[in-house]
């Protein structure tokens, strides 16, 4: 039984408009090179060009981040899910339009 | 496009921005989209800010509460539609900030501005584009019962 990876709103053009795919790997890694196999034009949303997954992507293997576990390497059963979420942050800090310069 | 949402919804969102003040608040839009890209707000989660280093300016929503508002959304047969945060003392329009830190594409960025723990203005973006190419566009906000 392959692993499921949840695919957030805005990856979903690339990933055949499914919210969730499933792949067979043993390794949070494996299954991410095994999800952008399957959905090539997946791998430039996920991965920077050197080929570490770009700064603002969180994969979460369960509930746990795997920076946090052993990054690529954390290993991934059947019943695990791998959920894929793009940060969300901002502020307000940047407004230089609205800056007024005497 | 538009961006659907109930006013008492609406209402929610901006008081939220009041009770932070002068921090900016963060929250989660859960909802539907048609197939015509227009987006309905069903619920509106409001979340912690985790940049109590600057709060007054910044805001970061911590992932795992995504997750789980993503997972929870998926259950109900919904979708993470949109965000929403507060510019305290601060135009309702998005910043370079704003922008830079956006990677949701086809989701709705609301922001609103509060000015002396007032909300005023609450405006509505739409991020486009891949992520070299990421544009906001203004979006209206269609209040609906």
């Amino acid at each position: 039984m392959p692993i499921k990876v949840l695919i957030p709103t805005p990856l979903r053009p690339y990933a055949g408009k499914q919210p969730s795919v499933e792949v067979t790997a043993k390794t949070v890694g494996e299954a991410l090179n095994n999800l952008v196999t399957q959905y090539p034009d997946l791998r430039k949303h996920l991965f920077a060009e050197d080929g570490k997954l770009r700064s603002f992507v969180n994969v979460y293997l369960n509930d746990e981040d795997i920076r946090y576990l052993a990054k690529d390497a954390t290993p991934a059963k059947e019943t695990d899910t791998i959920t894929i979420v793009p940060s969300v942050a901002g502020g307000r800090v940047g407004c230089i339009d609205f800056l007024q310069i005497d | 496009m538009a961006l659907k949402i109930p006013n008492a919804l609406l209402d929610q969102l901006r008081e939220h921005g009041e009770q932070t003040y002068p921090h900016e608040c963060c929250g989660v839009l859960v909802g539907d989209f048609d197939d015509a890209d227009n987006k309905t707000v069903k619920s509106v989660i409001a979340c912690g800010n985790t940049r109590t280093d600057s709060p007054e300016n910044r805001y970061h929503i911590d992932p795992a509460q995504l997750i789980r508002i993503q997972r929870e959304a998926a259950l109900a047969g919904q979708d993470i539609v949109g965000f929403y945060h507060s510019h305290p003392d601060w135009p309702a329009k998005w910043s370079s900030t704003d922008l830079d830190e956006a990677h949701w594409t086809g989701c709705s960025y609301v922001i609103t501005s509060v000015e002396n723990g007032k909300a005023v203005l609450t405006n509505s973006f739409l991020l486009l584009g891949e992520e070299q190419s990421k544009h906001f566009e203004d979006e209206s906000i269609e209040v609906v019962e």
